[in-house]
Order: structure tokens, then sequence, then C-alpha cells
């Protein structure tokens, strides 16, 4: 009998969402939580964002893994759609989908897709100019003013002009409540996948996964509206 | 001397099997691969049969009309299986187990039969949970045990309501591992449609492929039949929708004699019809019983009053209500076998008390039981002063633990809620003891043609006991069968694969191939179901739960004259050449159409009565028994084998005396 | 009642097919869908048309046979009932109600609402089973005590009916139910240890290669399923071929 490999199994592509799920989920709370010091201390974020940004371990070895995981996560989930889908080449006529199962995790692929489009305007706001700045022109200081020391670093003041735009923020917002969304399902489906929810903690899995796929967005949420309102000059 | 010879081997009782084993012929492994087998039916019987050929080096062919062998009927059964373990330490043994069966079977089924399935019950047990069956165990991790009617041990294993399905899954697994390995071909969605013989043996089938129509020749070194019972000759029963007696009923016209075609046990415990549309009935577990009490009103006039909704059941008081085992058979109350407990509700329904629109109910009532059960757990929990809505919750936790699953399906099925309103209950069509006759090795009279499980007639006599079916079929073709047909097969080894392109094969493709090409072409005007819901109907009203010599008389005449109908005005849609169903059921229809007059005619010849058969002529005139069934042991201590001769009218009686040497013959009493 | 079916016809396995309206009147409360149609078949029969083939077969629920689709859910719109098993009482009068069989790659029709389930037949050859001979000699039954939790927990999981209404329901086609239902009663047993590296890699692999697609954890599997097999088993199955694959 042909053996298909752990990586190519069902069983295996499952487990390996899960993993970079969880991996995704752990940087996400890390990203929140340098985003919270944006509203608590601006130089408290200026320092970190800093540290962040020119730690080699970080950007040399950390970053690629995030790379690797957002993309993995991405193609995977693309690609298990599409399998999915042929799975069952002649549909219902009748499907009445909602009496078993959420939205949420029906429509994995559209919250997922959303927030890839975000990720996309994402990373045309921070980060391919911090690319730009940082290794092509070839500025590591992280300094308002290149060269004057004392102006300060760029950081709070790039992320605060972000939020000017009312169409950026409402994007934002509406990505965000689609990662909530995703995350409804994703967080204990995760834990499902890997074998670890059973009977007697599901319900607890399922109030926690709800918690967080609340306060995880609704903080980013809070802070760009916090950002966009507070920003004056 | 009769024809038939049963082969029981010579001997004490005790060490007939074991002395037969160590004498039997036994075909060596390299020669075993070049013997083919034919298994007609995956349940219990055909499944472990299959497996178990297979796993000696048999090539097996099994067939079933499912579209996988999971799904027979087997997988019905609810309560439980029998085996002599004596984990419980009450006293049960081989001889005991052996005892009650053929006590319960009314000393009509065949002595050394009986014994060998006492003894190897035990070998079955642990065969099932070396597999993986999941049985129910005790705190301690061991085996639990439940007790069923008509016994005074507990030896009975279970797993939950759901017995035969685990060890149909059992025998199904043992199955895929061999159909894995090769040495079983599946043959799912096919149909036996006869039995080819070559030189006075059974040396292949002629089967219908369900989904394209294709007839397709089928050879091997013998045949084994296990196919079930007969029961769907009554349209109405618990059998599974699919379940007929064709691959029987064709041996039988090739050769192999039926025996005793009028034994039918008829389950007290069933969910009553509900109206003409009805298709099939369904039974709740007989442990139901056990703190059941069976009523029905005293007053003609609170039946009206309940039938026309104006009163409810829970209103009668005790007064008003005749708990009529109770009062028929103080001694066993409301556990009197099977057989006593169903002819008492149609007594009671026959005269009008039936208690539902079509008058063929009774009350099957859990309040006793509630409330006794809620004062034991009132005191257990130091609850003195419960009142009795709380003694009745306490009640009903206890209850719901003991058959929640049965009273869900109930409340699925009536939509009414069996804790608060008594259930309605009323007999149904449940097994058929009767079946092809076979000796000793299970070999029907037709060399290399064999039957086991409730396709054959051996070991349950004239009723049989709960939780014994499951171990007969499981005992037949896991324990049985493999051995008896190596004796057989042993002359086999040298005349290698019997060739479908004869004479032989040829005339039975034709006979089957014209036999539906008459359906196709006969395009009358009435379905097939029309023909099987009248036959269901003579059946049951004349040779239903008991009979007499007017009614069996009037139901022979009244299915021939059917049957006669039948060819001449079923309609059969459709083409032959592809999934047809009316076209299945037309050739089960018709078969079931001759099967039910030879029923008749046993029972119009068995003027006795014995178990599931009740002839009213022969009853207890006076004395205690008075009305009660009455066996003539002197008579017909026999077992009626007929032969086909065209007509089941003219079918012939074979008679097997029946020897009891190491059982004396009782009257069976539950007063 | 009376009432309006859309159901699928199909003539064979090769052809198109497409939903056909009928009306069907008198129809009782109290009769099980399988009745229903039963005097729809007899209507059709009677003018002269072919009824609609479907699958049954034990009418009580416990085969697995029946397999409908109806107004969009598997088995219709009870729970934890099989087809046979729901009953009309279910529906209003004068509704219309659309009747599909179950669909997935892996499940081809065969003819109408007939289809062809073989797939888990032979996922079930890949692994559904323990290799022990039929020689009467195996040890006593009770020579291994199973505690009794683990023991129920395998009963739970053996009663799957095969019905595939868990692939049906799934959006994804996805079989992980039923196959995990039997890897987790041999995985919650003694006797099933042995082999149970093998199987899980066979049986998840045979499922792959039938054309089930992907679970994503959507849990209509576990609401539609007759028996109410638990999502549980599918965790169970998991960490057990994660176990293996380490293992090897």
């Amino acid at each position: 009998m042909a053996k298909t490999t752990f990586r190519k199994s069902s069983v295996g592509k499952k487990v390996l969402m899960a993993l970079t799920g969880f991996f995704l989920m752990f940087f996400l709370l890390q990203h929140l939580t340098i985003n919270m010091l944006s509203v608590i201390s601006p130089d408290m974020f200026n320092d970190v964002s800093h540290f962040m940004g020119t730690n080699p371990i970080v950007q040399i070895a950390l970053q690629p893994v995030l790379m690797f995981a957002v993309i993995f996560h991405f193609i995977m989930g693309i690609v298990l759609d599409l399998q999915n889908r042929k799975a069952r080449p002649v549909g219902y006529a009748n499907n009445n989908a909602g009496a078993n199962t959420s939205w949420m995790s029906r429509n994995m692929i559209i919250s997922g897709l959303v927030i890839l489009a975000f990720l996309v305007l994402h990373f045309i706001d921070f980060w391919i100019p911090e690319m730009n700045v940082k290794y092509i022109q070839g500025d590591m200081s992280g300094l308002l003013e290149p060269g004057v020391a004392d102006s300060g670093y760029r950081y709070f003041e790039e992320l605060q002009h972000k939020f000017v735009s009312p169409i950026r923020v409402g994007a934002y917002v509406i990505a965000f409540v689609l990662l909530a969304l995703h995350l409804q399902h994703g967080f204990a489906s995760a834990f499902q996948s890997v074998g670890a929810r059973t009977n007697n903690n599901k319900t607890a899995l399922q109030k926690f996964g709800n918690i967080f796929a609340f306060a995880v967005p609704l903080g980013f949420i809070a802070i760009a509206l916090f950002h966009h309102f507070t920003y004056s000059h | 001397m009769s024809v038939l010879d049963s082969k029981v081997p010579k001997g004490d009782l005790k060490t007939k099997w074991t002395n037969y084993k160590d004498h039997v012929n036994l075909v060596n492994p390299a020669n075993k691969r070049k013997i083919d087998v034919i298994v007609v039916g995956t349940g219990l019987a055909g499944g472990s049969a299959s497996a178990t050929l297979a796993e000696q080096g048999y090539n097996v062919k099994a067939f079933c009309y499912q579209d996988s062998p999971r799904r027979a009927h087997s997988i019905a059964a609810q309560g439980g299986i029998n085996a002599a373990k004596n984990y419980q330490g009450d006293g049960d043994s081989t001889y005991r187990l052996f005892y009650d069966t053929v006590k319960g079977g009314d000393y009509r089924s065949r002595e050394a039969n009986v014994y060998r399935l006492a003894e190897v019950s035990a070998n079955i047990i642990d065969q099932c949970v070396a597999q993986g069956v999941p049985f129910a165990r005790d705190y301690g991790g061991l085996l639990d045990n439940r007790s069923f009617g008509g016994v005074l041990v507990s030896r009975t294993f279970y797993a939950k309501g759901q017995t035969g399905q685990q060890l149909l899954l059992g025998a199904y697994s043992a199955m895929n591992r061999q159909i894995a390995r090769g040495k079983i071909e599946m043959f799912n969605r096919h149909e036996m449609l006869d039995v080819v013989k070559v030189d006075g043996k059974a040396r292949g089938i002629i089967a219908r492929n369900l989904i394209t129509g294709e007839i397709e020749r089928h050879s091997a070194h013998a045949v084994v039949i296990a196919s079930g019972g007969y029961g769907n000759v009554y349209f109405l029963s618990t059998n599974a929708m699919g379940s007929n007696a064709t691959a029987a009923w064709k041996v039988h016209k090739k050769g192999a004699f039926f025996a005793n075609p009028c034994y039918t046990q008829i389950h007290p415990t069933c969910i009553p019809r509900s109206g003409d549309y009805q298709s099939k009935l369904t039974l709740m577990s007989e442990s139901l019983r056990n703190d059941g009490r069976i009523w029905v009103p005293k007053s003609l006039d609170d039946v009206k009053a309940i039938r026309e909704g104006r009163k409810k059941p829970t209103d009668l008081s005790e007064e008003e209500r005749d708990y009529y085992l109770e009062r028929r058979y103080p001694a066993f109350g409301n556990l009197v076998p099977r057989d006593v407990a169903s002819r008492a509700a149609k007594e009671r329904c026959d005269a009008g008390y039936g208690v539902n629109a079509t008058g063929e109910a009774v009350y099957l009532d859990f309040k006793s039981a509630i409330i006794r059960y809620g004062k034991e757990q009132a005191k257990i929990k130091g609850e003195d002063n419960a009142n009795d809505a709380r003694i009745y919750d306490l009640g009903k936790d206890v209850v719901e633990a003991k058959y929640g699953n049965l009273f869900q399906m109930y409340e699925k099925i009536v939509d009414e809620n069996p804790y608060k309103t008594p259930m309605m209950i009323y007999p149904a069509v449940h097994y058929t003891m009767g079946g092809i006759w076979v000796d000793y090795n299970l070999m029907t009279t037709i060399p290399g043609c064999y039957a086991i499980g409730e396709a054959n007639f051996s070991d349950h006599g004239a009723n049989r006991l709960g939780a014994s079916a499951l171990m007969q079929g499981l005992a037949d073709g896991y324990f049985v069968l493999p051995y008896t047909i190596g004796d057989y097969l042993s002359n086999d080894i040298r005349t290698g694969k019997i060739p479908t392109d004869t004479p032989e094969f040829a005339a039975a493709e034709k006979e089957v191939t014209d036999r539906i090409n008459a359906f196709i072409n006969n395009n009358g005007n009435h379905s097939v179901d029309y023909y099987h819901k009248k036959l269901g109907n003579i059946m049951w009203e004349k040779c239903g739960m008991s009979r007499n010599e007017k009614g069996l008389k009037e139901a022979i005449s009244e299915i021939k004259t059917l049957r006669e109908d039948f060819y001449k005005n079923v309609n059969v849609p459709g083409e032959a050449n592809e999934l047809n169903k009316e076209l299945e059921k037309a050739g089960r229809v018709a078969d079931f159409l001759e099967l039910g007059e030879l029923f008749a005619k046993d029972a119009l010849t068995r003027t006795e009565s014995c178990g599931g058969h009740f002839r009213e002529e022969s009853v207890e005139l006076d004395g205690e028994q008075k009305g009660e069934a009455l066996r003539d042991d002197k008579n017909f201590t026999f077992v009626s084998a007929w032969e086909y001769k065209g007509e089941p009218s003219d079918a012939i009686l074979h008679k097997e005396e029946l020897e009891f040497n190491d059982i004396e013959l009782k009257q069976r009493s539950y007063k | 009642m009376n009432l309006t079916l859309k159901i699928w016809r199909q003539k064979n396995a090769s052809d198109k097919g497409k939903m056909v309206t009928y009306p069907v009147t008198d129809i009782s409360e109290h009769m099980s869908f399988l009745e229903m149609l039963d005097v729809l078949n007899e209507q059709l029969i009677e003018k002269g048309e072919e009824p609609v083939a479907f699958d049954h077969d034990c009418r009580e629920g416990i085969c697995g046979m029946c397999s409908l689709y109806i107004n969009g859910e598997a088995h219709g719109p009870d729970r934890k009932v099989t087809t046979c098993q729901l009953h009309m009482r279910m529906f209003n009068d004068g509704e219309t109600i659309t009747i599909e069989p179950f669909r997935a790659k892996a499940f081809p029709v065969v003819k109408d609402l007939t289809i062809d389930r073989s797939s888990f037949d032979r996922i079930q050859h890949a692994g559904g089973y323990i290799s022990v001979n039929t020689s009467g000699n195996t040890q006593d039954a009770n020579a291994l005590p199973i505690p009794k939790k683990n023991a129920d927990l395998a009963m739970d999981a053996a009663t799957c009916i095969g019905c595939g209404a868990c692939v049906a329901s799934c959006k994804n086609s996805s079989a992980m139910l039923f196959v995990s239902a039997k890897v987790s009663q041999y995985a919650l047993l003694p006797q099933g240890q042995v082999e149970a590296t093998d199987r899980v890699l066979n049986m998840v692999n045979q499922m792959d290669l039938e054309g089930f697609g992907n679970c994503t954890n959507t849990g209509a599997c576990e609401v539609e399923c007759p028996k109410g097999i638990s999502l549980e088993n599918i965790a169970r199955m998991n960490r057990e071929y994660l176990k293996a694959t380490i293992k090897g």
C-alpha cells in the first residue's frame, strides 16, 4: 500500500495548521502587548520597537520563522480548502449548514483571506517602509531625523501618523472583526487538531477561546481608534 | 427407519463433541488453498463462518444483499448473549445452559446439538473479547452479566442495548482482516437466487448483482446458507425490510428438507402498529418486563373512553386495572416466557380490551417501579421526608439509567413520554425457530450444502430463550461449522476448481433468468407489497399466536389462491438489468407465498401445542393449568422435515424422532 | 398531511440526474419518513412510473443503510435519529421537502437516492480489526480486567453504524468521525494496543486515498451523527496518529 507521509496525510496537515496557528496566536499576543505600550507610554513603546527592529535574533532568527508560519498557514489553508471542495463534486440543492455548524467554523477561508488582504496592507504600511529604512537606506538608528541624536525614536510618531486616515482605520477595524471570527473557531480547533481537546475540557477551551477571540482583536481595534482620535498636529 | 440421519455421534452426551473433533477428518493446510466455499449471508453466523473458514485457509466467497456485511440484521439484536461462564458463581454450568435451552424450547430440539452449543458458548465470549468487542463491565473491570427471562442464573453478556451490533461488528472485523488478506472475496449487493447441484452435490450458486442486474455463476466445493429466518412471511415483523427466505427456500426446492416451519417466536414487547401504512415493527428489549407491569382496563367502558381520548391511562385507579399476567400466573407474573406473555396479550385484545385505536395494544407501566426505586433511593440518600414528587424523580433516574435508550426510542416513535404515561406494547413476529433441516454436521439433505444460524432449525426447538440466538449464530460460525465442514471437504482435495461452464450451471441460470423476465414482462396491476401485505394478513390472522384447524385450512387455500393471483397480476416496474428494488421484492415474496403455505400445512399437521406453536384444540381442560398449552409428547416428539415435491401441498413429511436421554420431559408451568 | 417532495432522480451512476417534484397525499404524522416514501412509491407504481430507489433495511435505526439528506440535513431535522426513525410529525402540512442522497466524491450515487459507501469498507479492511484467530483457545475473557471507564468509552465509539451522515454533513466531506470511532474503540482497549501504530497509520492512509476531504473541526458530524459519536474520538485519533508517527 502506498504510504503517505505525515506532512501529506490529512491528519498531518491539520496538525501543522494547528501548530502554525498556535504560533500565530502567540505572536498576536506578543504584538498586542507591544502595541499596548503605545497607549501607556510612547517612550517605552519606542524602546521596545527599536529593540525588536534591530535585535539580530529577532530580525534574523525569529522574523523568518514568523514569515514562514504566516505563509505556511495561508498556503496550507488555501490548499486544504481547494482539496475539500473537490471532495464533493456535486453539491446539495438544499443545504442547511446553519443547523449544525457556526458561520465561523464554515468560513475560515473567508475570514482568513480577509486577514491575508489586511496583512498586505499592513506590510505596505509598516513592514516595507521599515525594511526600506533599515536595510536599503541602511539607517539602523531608529531616529526621527537620521543623524540627529536627540530627535528621538521615530516609531511612535510613525504609528500615530498611520492612524490619521479614517479609511485605513476602518479597514483595520474590519480586518480585526474578521480576525475575531477566525479565532473564535481557530482557537479551540487548534487544540482539537493536536488531540488536546477532550469532553472534559472542551467547554472551558471554547470559553477561553471566545475570550481570546474577543479580547485580542478588540485590543488592536481600541489601540487603532485611540491613536486615530488622539493624534494632533 | 427414516431417510433422515442426524449423524449424532454415539457415546455420552458430554463427550460427544470432543470425541467427534478427535476423530473428524481434517484437510491439510496446503489442500485448503485448493478448496472454495461459498457463504450466503454475513450476519453473526455467516460472518463468523466466513472469517473462520478463511483463517483456516479456504477460499471464501461471501455474499450479502446489503451494501456491506456490517448491515446484516443480527445488528438489531438488543439484549445479550448467553454463555455458561459462571462468572457470577450462581451455579451456572454447561449442563444447566443445555437444560434451560432444551426446556425453553419445549423439548423439541435435538439434545446433542444443544449440548454442543452450551459447550462452546464460553469460547464465544473469550473470542469476542479478544476481538475487541466492548462488553459491559463492572467497576472491577470484569465482565458484567444480566439475567434473562425463563432462567434462574445470570449468564447473559451484553453491550448496552446493542449486543447484536457489537458482536456483528466483531465478526465483520474478523472478515475485514481476511478480506484484506484476499482470503475472503466479498460480494456486496448480491442476492443468491439459486443453488447449483452437480452430481447431487451443492457446487455453486446463481447470484444477481443488485446494482447491474447481471446474473452471475459462482462455483465452490461447498455452499453455506446463513441467510437468517423467514419472519417476513408475516410482512410485519421485527426483521429488516430485506430479510428474506429466498436462499433457504431455493435450497429447499433443490432437495434440502425444511424443518418445523410452524415454529415462530412472537415477541411480547414490541411497539404496536399505528396504521395500515406500517412497514415494520420495532422490538423493545425483553428486559423491560423486569420492571414494567402489564395491564389493560377492567371495564370495557374505560377501554372505550381511553380509545376516544376521554380518559388517560393514568386516570384509572389500581382497582380499575387488570394486571392480567399477575392474575393468571402468580408465580412468574410479568416474567413468564415470551410465548405465554404474547398469547395472554392477544387474549385480552381479542376480548376487546386493547387500548389504542387499532385495538391491539396493552399497557406496560413503570409507575410502580419508579416509586419502588424512588423510595429505595430516598432511603439510601437519607431523605426520610421526601415527598412524592421527589421520590418520583429519584426513581425516574434509576429507570432512566437502566432503560434510557429504550424509553427514548419509544418516545421518538410514538411521541409519548413513557415516564409519564404507560408504554403501549403488542406482540410481534420476531424469530423463526424452524428452518432448513440439518444433521449434527450442520449439513442439509443436499450433500455439501450447509445451513447455520437462524436459517437452520436445530437448537431452539419450538421456542427460543432470550439471548440464545446470538449464541447459536456465533457458535455455528466460529466453532462448529469450521470443524464439521472439513470432514466433508477432505474428500474434495483432488476435485480441483469447479467449472461454471457446465450444463448444470447453465440450466440453473436459465431458470433464474426466466423467472426474472416473467416478473418484468408481467405488467399486472398490483404492486409486490400489495401481495406481501395480504399474505402477512393471512399468516397473522390464521397462523399467528394461536392456530386452529379451521383457520389453518383456510390459510392453506387462501395462500394458494393469492399465489396464483400474484403470478398473474403482479406489477414489477423497471428493468432487469438495473438496480430494481421491486424486482428484488417480487422474487422474495414469491418464495414467501410458497413457504407460507408449507408453514400452515406444518402447523395443521402438528395438532399439539408446543412452544411458539399454540393449537387451540390442544389445551389443558381442567386443573390448575386449565386453558394452558398442552404438549403431546407421545405423538409429536419429532422434527417435521418437509421434502419439496412441486406445490407446497404435495410436500412429503419426514420425521426425525427426538430422543431425550439426559433430560426428563416435563410440562412448563408458570402458575 | 399533503406534501410536495423534491427528490433527486438519477437513473444510474453515469446519468447526470436532476431534482424532480412530486406531490404526495394522505400522509399520517405518525408515519416514519421512509413509510412516507413507501406511500409515494406505491402511488408512482400505480401511475406506471418508476419508484424512487433508496436504501433502507432494519428500519429501527441500527443498520446504517438509510442515507437521505432531508431539507439540508443528514437524516433530516431531528437529532440522534436515522432517516427511518424520523417521523412525519417533524414536518408541517403543505411543506416542501427536499430529499437528496448523501453527497461526497467517495460516496458516488448508484441510483436516485442510493449511494455506494464501499469506501468505508475499504477503510475497515485497512486496519479495522484485531488480528486474532478463531481457535477457541484465546485467553479467558476475564483474564484481563479493563477499567469500566475505558470499556464504556470504547463502547460509545463502537456504536457507530457506518451510515456516513458525518461525511454527508461535513462541508469538507471528511470521514474523520467514522475512522476515529473505530481507531478509538481499539485504542481504548488493551487488545487493540499491539497493532495500534499500524492501524491508525493505515486507516488514515486509506481514508485519504478514498478522496474524503480534510477535517476542519466544524463539528457538523457530531451534531448530525445518529449515534452521538463524540468529536473527542477525532482528537484521540489525532493523538494516536501523532504517537504512531513519532514511533515510526
